[in-house]
């Protein structure tokens, strides 16, 4: 039990994670088509309808599909924590999730393993999804495209952390719908993604409060700042805390001894 | 002098909201010796394999493999068990190589002793020549075969198998059960099968009767023909649980 065979098993896990990601050519496309579609069709419908006044990190007028792109990098990163998560509900159904929690390493280090794997997948669709991006002139200043790097790890596991948390509680494939509604969509509506925190105070204070304290406007607002060479510190230090809050209850969701596996039922 | 003990269970009970689905198991596996857990469905058998791989915890009694309590030292004691699982638990879009590979990662092997294991391990069940086909690809025999063969390649001290030839054709199920046998008498493993097909029991095999979480019999075939007053390993497991379908 040294160094080394965490360094392989971890090894292992990702590159499994990635193998599978590029081998399933529809899960990759469909993966880049939800942001694509959003930033071709809903922000170019938008952009008339809502005017952006500047506010950092931007130092100019800005046209909306700018401003909706870290929204739908976090959201790239969104639908594939929880897109892990529902693999790993799957895979627990199909029992191959039981060959990783045998193996003889600690639970924790397996669970965060398969959390950097799928964090990886998400910062390749991510880069793609901006590349697309550069074609229809949403650009950054190129220091952004690797101050970017770090901050989508970190949102990266944050909401995969989440993610995990969820398949922790959820006995069955089907209950996974109820969580894309519950969790996802109030997730991404309730924050920055879509429109600034000044614009939705003017119409709810209540609805720019619950976004402020969404860990996904966090996150997603650590990501824009990064895209234009800026550190936001507040949403740095939010989405990390919520990333260790959602690490935390996840392991013990996945401790035999004290999580939900040992509610669930057996033969 | 007889052979290590390599699984030790010791008054093991367990319950799910308060319903007992093991109560007070207690039995012994030794290196070498091929054991047949029998018992109709909800006997126990799968709660009895989710405590040994430790997807429950052990609340009541004690389980040690090669001396390891699975409690306390965890690791070590999951590090001397392979397991093929009830259900088919290989990636199906990646290859038998990639599958493999992805274990002997989990377990801390190298790359050129993972190779060795790996090549050693489809050999030995034939499957060396379809190395790069993708588990897709494979009929369920042979899917079985890789699932054994992934299960061997740590060097385990217990094989577990959970029901492994369930749904399989009759001449496949027949060459794993035949496999299992061989490898616990040349390599000296323990193996645990939980099975509810009395034809695959040889006569020199160690059989535990499980019924409503409780042993029922535990002994050699012998010894649970002699008890239960049969000729038949069908006819004793009839009469040790009352009738009810394996």
């Amino acid at each position: 039990m040294n160094m080394m065979h965490y360094w392989r098993a971890m090894w292992g896990i990702i590159g499994r994670e990635l193998w599978r990601f590029v081998t399933q050519r529809e899960r990759f496309i469909s993966a880049l088509v939800r942001p694509l579609v959003w930033l071709f069709v809903f922000a170019a419908g938008f952009r008339a309808a809502l005017g952006l006044a500047i506010t950092p990190p931007y130092e100019t007028y800005i046209l909306y599909e700018v401003y909706i792109t870290p929204g739908l990098i976090g959201m790239i990163q969104l639908f594939n924590g929880m897109q892990s998560s529902l693999s790993m509900v799957y895979d627990r159904e199909m029992g191959s999730m039981r060959i990783l929690m045998v193996c003889p390493l600690p639970r924790w280090f397996l669970l965060l393993s398969k959390l950097l794997a799928g964090t990886g997948v998400s910062i390749l669709q991510v880069y793609v999804f901006l590349g697309i991006a550069w074609f229809y002139d949403i650009h950054a200043p190129w220091q952004g495209y690797l101050w970017v790097l770090p901050t989508l790890m970190l949102s990266g596991l944050m909401l995969g952390a989440l993610g995990l948390l969820l398949s922790s509680f959820i006995k069955q494939l089907e209950n996974f719908a109820g969580v894309m509604n519950f969790v996802i969509f109030p997730m991404f509506f309730m924050s920055t993604a879509l429109y600034p925190l000044w614009k939705m105070k003017e119409s709810s204070v209540l609805l720019s409060k619950l976004a402020q304290y969404n860990p996904f406007s966090q996150a997603v607002e650590l990501i824009r700042f990064a895209l234009y060479g800026q550190f936001n510190q507040h949403a740095f230090i939010y989405t990390l805390v919520a990333f260790l809050v959602f690490m935390a209850a996840a392991i013990i969701g996945y401790n035999p001894s004290k999580g939900m596996m040992v509610k669930k039922g057996g033969g | 002098m007889k052979p290590a003990i390599a699984l030790s269970i010791e008054n093991l009970s367990f319950s799910y909201s308060g319903k007992k689905a093991l109560d007070q198991v207690s039995f012994n596996i030794r290196a070498g010796e091929c054991t047949l857990l029998l018992g109709p469905n909800g006997a126990g058998k799968s709660t009895l394999f989710s405590l040994i791989t430790r997807l429950y915890d052990t609340h009541e009694g004690r389980i040690e493999l090669c001396g390891f309590d699975i409690k306390q030292q965890t690791r070590q004691a999951l590090a001397k068990l392979g397991v093929v699982f009830q259900q088919t638990t290989l990636d199906m879009d990646l290859t038998v190589m990639q599958n493999l590979r992805y274990h002997t990662a989990l377990h801390g092997l190298g790359r050129k002793e993972a190779m060795q294991r790996i090549q050693q391990e489809l050999e030995r069940l034939n499957m060396f020549d379809r190395r790069f086909e993708k588990i897709r690809q494979l009929n369920g025999g042979h899917r079985r075969r890789v699932e054994i063969a992934r299960a061997l390649l740590h060097k385990p001290a217990l094989l577990l198998l959970d029901e492994p030839t369930v749904g399989l054709d009759v001449p496949s199920r027949l060459a794993i059960v035949d496999y299992v046998h061989q490898l616990a008498a040349d390599e000296k493993l323990a193996v645990l099968w939980a099975s509810h097909l009395i034809d695959e029991i040889y006569p020199d095999d160690h059989l535990i009767v499980l019924h409503k979480g409780q042993i029922k019999a535990n002994g050699t075939v012998d010894d649970v023909l002699k008890i239960t007053n049969t000729t038949l390993v069908k006819d004793a497991f009839y009469n040790l649980t009352q009738g009810e379908q394996a």
